[in-house]
């Protein structure tokens, strides 16, 4: 099953490696993993997508709280949750595909960053299912080169709040 | 506010952490600080490998309860230190290891001796830290030695800067750490308790199994009054051996690989089993299907993570084991409706079967004419020391056999490389002990191929006044892998027959010790006796049965009740 934990870290040198080096170390597998700063510039944020079943994510969830350097664990995907990421596709657009290049992007709700007389840039954010959908879209009329940021997610506010 | 030298607030520092022995040997990096110390009232123990000195540190914490410190200089110094920062994380013993680094505006230039001591010892310590400034280090000591001792204990590894040491700083005052993420749970649950107590209330055929947790906590006392209140018989890990007498009649002995078989039978049917400070270890528990699968399990632990690891529990109790033990106790003399003496009159047909295997099948040897077993020397060992000595060991057969026929009925009086099974550990952590406990008797049972691992810290013995005594079954194996290869790999002996061994008798004199020899049964004693009665160090060199083998034995995988027997 995959998990979206969202881990909360203090903002110190060293303390992703700590992660890393716990899943490396133990062998569980990151799918994706995502961190950046709070609004406390003290404390980061990672997001990190990864498989098991109940009992490994047990022990992920208590292995990443026994770190010093960790403050908090959630696995969010245990609640009602959004999830996003964002991708860049540089995709070969010549004469003939130009036009359905943009109808796939426009239906993604992707934006174009960058034009060449035989590619675009694009930009999408979505879920991690629909970047699959549209990387298996583009791929038949050729994608040239890639990047995605990773997954990050938020719990959604609770109803009664 | 006081103005000093990043060196001597260290002192400062070590001082006000009650620190009066440290084990540790120098370099450039650290220049200053041995300097600074030099000016203070603690004692650097000069040992002759970085090797020594951590695990040296180690044992003067398993067998005093504070906090190890040893001091390495960067580079080599500090890798040197890395097997015995390892061996202590297994065994969660509470250590500070200090380590020089080199000037900041030097690091990450593969400057002279510089290593990444902390990317290096990351997954092998409990925390660890690189000081990059001056405002940092006090603080950064104070909680390395806060997080050392609490929670789960474990070693923390300062790294620090050469400039930092050699600058000024101004020294700030002490105050209370609070650390926002990081809170060890001490206290247990009470509701949990509740529900442990009535689980051991409603069986029939209850086994505690004990770990090293326990000892770390102090734990012994509040464990023997439930065992004993409770008639409840006990099994401990090789970390757990003094957790419980081991002489007293609800003592199974150890459990496991080379456990009784009173104790793997008793395990695999039971009823319950209480699992309090241990970690169910691959050693312990053989084939995970079929262990203690009969029993409903209650496991005490300081740490979360040890808890379903590798088992499911039906009872966790995440808490100090003291804690929670006493918790245990209280609810059963406060719970109304109780009788102690009839819930404990309960467990007399288990306690009866229990004994039946330890009659049929009790800890025991071959005797064979006048060749020494090595089981006889660790029971000459324990009657001619009134079973009153600290006792290290090396690894393989030798810590087996130890652990086997010593009966240790007091905690923190067995020091041995558990988790980690480092060969070269039980020297250094003689001198460890002997240091920390000058007027007791310590000794090391030794392989002949472990003590060779350190057997330079003998000069260290001798330079400290240490008496250590150090016994070596000597077989001139790789006895432990000889044996695997014996059973499972057609007696092919690859690498393991030692084919010289030095003369440990004349080693011993080169270094201004003792050496004793015994090679027949008879000299056993009088060879004991006279080294217990030298204040030298003394090496007893007993050239013991070759292929004597360790039994019981579980094969690595089997399940524990398929033990092969003497
Ligand atoms: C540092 C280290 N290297 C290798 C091993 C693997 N090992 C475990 S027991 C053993 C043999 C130990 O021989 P010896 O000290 O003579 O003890 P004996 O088993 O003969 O009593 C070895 C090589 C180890 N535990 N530690
Ligand atoms: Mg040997």
């Amino acid at each position: 099953m995959k998990h979206t934990l969202s881990v909360l870290l203090q903002n110190k040198p060293g303390v992703l490696s700590r992660v890393t080096g716990l899943f490396s170390g133990r062998g569980f597998n990151i799918e994706s993993l995502c961190v950046a700063e709070t609004l406390d510039p003290g404390i980061s944020c990672l997001t990190l997508v990864t498989r098991g079943d109940n009992s490994i994510i047990e022990q992920i969830t208590k292995q990443l709280h026994k770190l010093i350097d960790v403050i908090k664990v959630t696995d969010i995907s245990e609640k009602e949750y959004v999830e996003r990421e964002m991708v860049l596709i540089r995709i070969k657009a010549e004469s003939q595909t130009r036009a359905e290049v943009l109808r796939v992007i426009d239906i993604f709700r992707g934006k174009v960053v960058d034009v060449s007389s035989r590619s675009y840039a694009v930009e999408v954010t979505g879920s991690a299912s629909k970047i699959q959908a549209l990387i298996d879209l583009l791929k038949p009329i050729g994608i040239k080169e890639i990047v995605r940021t990773g997954t990050i997610a938020m719990a959604r506010a609770s109803k009664n709040k | 506010m006081v103005k000093m030298t990043g060196s001597q607030a260290i002192v400062k520092c070590l001082q006000e952490e009650g620190v009066k022995t440290i084990f540790g040997y120098p370099g450039g990096a650290v220049i200053d600080l041995f300097d600074a110390l030099m000016d203070s009232d603690i004692t650097n123990v000069l040992v002759r490998h970085e090797q020594g000195a951590v695990h040296a540190a180690d044992s003067f914490s398993r067998v005093t309860g504070e906090v190890g410190v040893a001091l390495l200089t960067s580079g080599p110094g500090a890798t040197n230190g890395v097997t015995g920062i390892a061996t202590a994380y297994c065994d969660s013993i509470p250590m500070v290891i200090l380590t020089g680094q080199v000037p900041r505006s030097l690091i990450g230039n593969d400057a002279f001796q510089e290593v990444d001591i902390v990317g290096i010892t990351r997954p092998c310590t409990k925390h660890n830290y690189l000081v990059s400034n001056k405002e940092d280090l006090v603080p950064v000591l104070r909680e390395a030695f806060y997080i050392a001792r609490t929670g789960r204990p474990g070693p923390v590894l300062v790294d620090l800067p050469k400039d930092l040491m050699a600058g000024q700083l101004t020294y700030p005052e002490q105050k209370p750490i609070r650390m926002q993420n990081y809170q060890p749970t001490y206290e247990p649950h009470i509701g949990q308790i509740a529900k442990a107590c009535k689980q051991i209330l409603k069986s029939r055929k209850p086994v505690l199994y004990v770990g090293g947790g326990v000892i770390l906590s102090d734990a012994h006392k509040a464990l023997e009054e439930l065992a004993i209140n409770l008639n409840i018989p006990v099994t401990m890990t090789l970390m757990g051996l003094g957790a419980f007498p081991g002489s007293h009649p609800l003592s199974m002995g150890m459990l496991g690989m080379h456990g009784s078989y009173t104790a793997n039978m008793a395990v695999a049917q039971s009823d319950l089993l209480i699992a309090v400070g241990a970690r169910f270890d691959d050693r312990v528990t053989g084939k995970l299907e079929e262990f203690a699968c009969n029993a409903k399990i209650i496991h005490i632990d300081i740490d979360p993570t040890s808890i379903s690891k590798n088992v499911k529990v039906d009872i966790p109790i995440v808490a100090d084991c003291q804690y929670a033990l006493t918790a245990i106790n209280s609810w059963f003399s406060k719970e109304p409706g109780i009788n102690i003496k009839e819930e404990a009159a309960q467990h007399e047909a288990w306690l009866e079967t229990i004994r039946e295997w330890s009659a049929k099948y009790p800890m025991t040897y071959k005797e064979e004419g006048e060749l020494i077993k090595p089981q006889y020397v660790i029971e000459m060992l324990d009657k001619l020391t009134g079973g009153n000595a600290i006792i290290t060991t090396e690894v393989g057969q030798n810590q087996m056999w130890t652990a086997q026929f010593f009966k240790f009925n007091k905690p923190r009086h067995f020091v041995t490389s558990g988790g980690l099974g480092t060969m070269g550990f039980g020297l250094p952590a003689a001198i460890g002990a002997q240091m920390a406990f000058p007027d007791r008797l310590v000794i090391d049972v030794a392989g002949d191929g472990s003590i060779q691992m350190n057997i330079q810290e003998l000069a260290t013995a001798k330079q400290y006044n240490c008496p250590v005594k150090i016994a070596i079954l000597n077989n001139s194996y790789l006895g432990m892998v000889r044996q695997w290869q014996e059973l499972f790999y057609d007696k092919r002996y690859a690498s393991t027959v030692m084919e010289v061994t030095p003369d440990f008798v004349k080693l011993a004199e080169a270094y201004g010790a003792v050496g004793l020899r015994a090679t027949k049964k008879s000299e056993v004693v009088p060879v004991i006796e006279k080294a217990l009665a030298s204040n030298n160090v003394v090496i007893m060199d007993f050239s013991i049965a070759r292929e004597e083998n360790v039994y019981p034995m579980v094969p690595a995988g089997k399940a524990t009740t398929e033990m092969l027997l003497v």
